[in-house]
């Protein structure tokens, strides 16, 4: 094989910086029942999502025993829910040996301890593009919103994966929006608005007529049925409050 | 550079079939060299129709697989000089419609012909896919219920997601919502969707409204294109149809309920 002098004059990659926003599956700890358990609620929640999408684990809020996170067991569960958990973010050292062990990338912590933990290493002044993949908040994290011109028709599915999604026409019954901010439809909204799906709370939904088969703000929805008292067919904004989603008409807000 | 028009529907037996006979029939009648092929292999219905199916001797697939030039598959319609019909193979699978055999056949029919009719089966398979792949237009075919029109949503989705026009970046396929076997007094009576209802989900222009009647299955069963039967109300909203396809105003009709007018030939005599 003479592969190298080629390789030589034309390298066969190079190593780029990029920044991806990820979606964080927040472990508060870890059963292998309740997790297939939730897992399987939130795939039937939001089908199609979770697909081909790569989640980090954050061990920022766990606090089951170190001893109860079988990295195995969690990433069997996904793959045979066909999702791709490429690595972990936050815990202990304890807790990233483990990660370690299964093969998964150790990313930075978002919550206080590990930022101080880490702090001393990292230069003052990084360069923001360069920070760790996952590392900031969602929130201060504004991305340019999705616009959409065209209805999203029944079987397809929209995703802003990092701010905003703005739909100037309909979105049809058996269709799907995602996005991690805010949803804005200038149409009727026949189909499924899911919100904040990384888990921002104050992720809102607007819509000309609210014709919902489901609405989700954080993982918190409401199907069909459960929207009819308040400002069914009218223009609606749609937040979380307590936990609960308050449809209110927009004459109204 | 021929017009490549679609007839698809996504839910089955809405009348693509009578549709595409029709349409090409009103196209060719018009003097524009026409082509109707039919992509339901398998399931052949078109050649029917058209009254054509005695004389069927090669088909689609075969021209695909280099068996047999276009020229011999091509068959000459009897009453309408400039109409041609590529009959569907009735004993061939369904994947025997590789894109690049279509695009080959198709690119081959666009020298010569002005239109290219294009009948899917249904569904949103393989056959309903290769059938709208090259479109420049769809004619949409929709009944007034709410799972045909779901359907329509979904392939109007794929049309403009899934065509070449779309994978190409290029002007989005026309659309047009052909709402067929429409029974004006079951939308009075609240059992079906009325026009203004559909037109109001798909959200796209309407090309007519052909009337559910008897005279349809009639000509099918002699073999011949509602459209050619020119006294009738089903013939008479096909030809509107074709005239507002190639760009002249017609207002809609059939869309009331006929019944004073019945009543009132009933009690006349
Ligand atoms: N306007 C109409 N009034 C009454 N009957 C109709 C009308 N249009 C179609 N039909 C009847 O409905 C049946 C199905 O029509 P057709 O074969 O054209 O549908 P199709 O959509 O092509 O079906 P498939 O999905 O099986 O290909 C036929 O028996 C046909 O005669
Ligand atoms: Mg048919």
């Amino acid at each position: 094989m003479t592969d190298a002098p080629q390789a030589a004059e034309r390298p066969a990659f190079q190593l780029k910086s990029t920044t991806v926003s990820l979606t964080a599956l927040e472990l508060a700890y870890f059963d292998t029942d309740s997790f297939e358990a939730t897992l399987r609620d939130k795939i039937r929640q939001a089908p199609g999502f979770f697909r081909d999408i790569p989640i980090i684990v954050s061990l920022d809020h766990f606090e089951g025993p170190t001893g109860e996170l079988d990295f195995f067991k969690l990433l069997g569960i996904c793959r045979r829910h066909n999702i791709h958990v490429v690595g972990v973010r936050g815990g202990n050292d304890d807790q990233r040996r483990l990660a370690r062990n299964a093969a998964l990338a150790v990313l930075p912590g978002s919550g206080r301890g590990d930022r101080e933990a880490t702090a001393p290493e990292q230069a003052p002044e990084a360069e923001p593009a360069l920070e760790p993949v996952g590392a900031r908040p969602v929130s201060a994290n504004p991305a340019a919103a999705r616009v959409v011109t065209q209805p999203v028709r029944s079987g397809q599915q929209v995703y802003a994966p990092e701010g905003d999604l703005i739909v100037l026409a309909s979105v049809q019954a058996g269709a799907e929006v995602l996005a991690a901010g805010n949803i804005h439809v200038y149409g009727p909204l026949r189909g499924r608005a899911l919100a904040g799906v990384n888990g921002l709370e104050e992720a809102r939904v607007f819509c000309q007529s609210l014709e919902a088969e489901l609405v989700s703000i954080a993982g918190h929805y409401k199907i069909s049925e459960d929207l009819q008292a308040t400002g069914w067919k009218a223009p609606v904004q749609i937040q979380l409050r307590d936990d609960l989603l308050v449809v209110t008409p927009l004459d109204r807000a | 550079m021929a017009r490549i028009i679609v007839v698809t529907s996504g839910k089955g037996g809405v009348g693509k079939t009578t549709t595409s006979a029709s349409i090409s029939t009103g196209l060719a009648r018009r003097g524009h060299k026409t082509v109707v092929i039919d992509f339901d292999v398998g399931l052949r219905n078109l050649d029917l129709i058209m009254n054509c199916e005695r004389r069927v001797v090669y088909d689609f697939v075969n021209v695909i697989q280099g068996e047999a030039s276009l020229n011999q598959a091509l068959i000459r319609d009897k009453r309408v000089e400039t109409l041609y019909i590529l009959p569907a193979s009735q004993t061939r699978e369904k994947e025997a419609l590789t894109k690049e055999g279509v695009e080959k056949v198709i690119n081959q029919l666009s020298e010569t012909f002005d239109y290219i009719v294009c009948d899917s089966p249904a569904g949103i398979e393989h056959g309903a896919l290769m059938a709208l792949y090259y479109a420049d237009e769809a004619i949409v075919v929709t009944n007034p219920e709410v799972s045909s029109v779901r359907d329509s949503d979904r392939i109007l989705g794929i049309l403009q997601s899934k065509s070449r026009r779309a994978e190409m970046n290029q002007d989005p396929v026309r659309e047009h919502l052909l709402l067929t076997r429409y029974n004006p007094s079951r939308v009075e009576k609240g059992e079906m969707l009325s026009v203004a209802d559909v037109e109001e989900i798909l959200a796209i222009p309407l090309l007519g409204v052909i009337p559910e009647s008897q005279v349809v299955l009639n000509a099918s069963n002699q073999g011949t294109p509602v459209i050619l039967e020119e006294q009738t109300d089903a013939g008479q909203a096909y030809d509107d149809a074709v005239a507002r396809l190639l760009g002249e105003e017609r207002e809609h009709r059939f869309m009331d309920s006929q019944k004073k007018g019945f009543f009132a030939r009933m009690f006349k005599g």
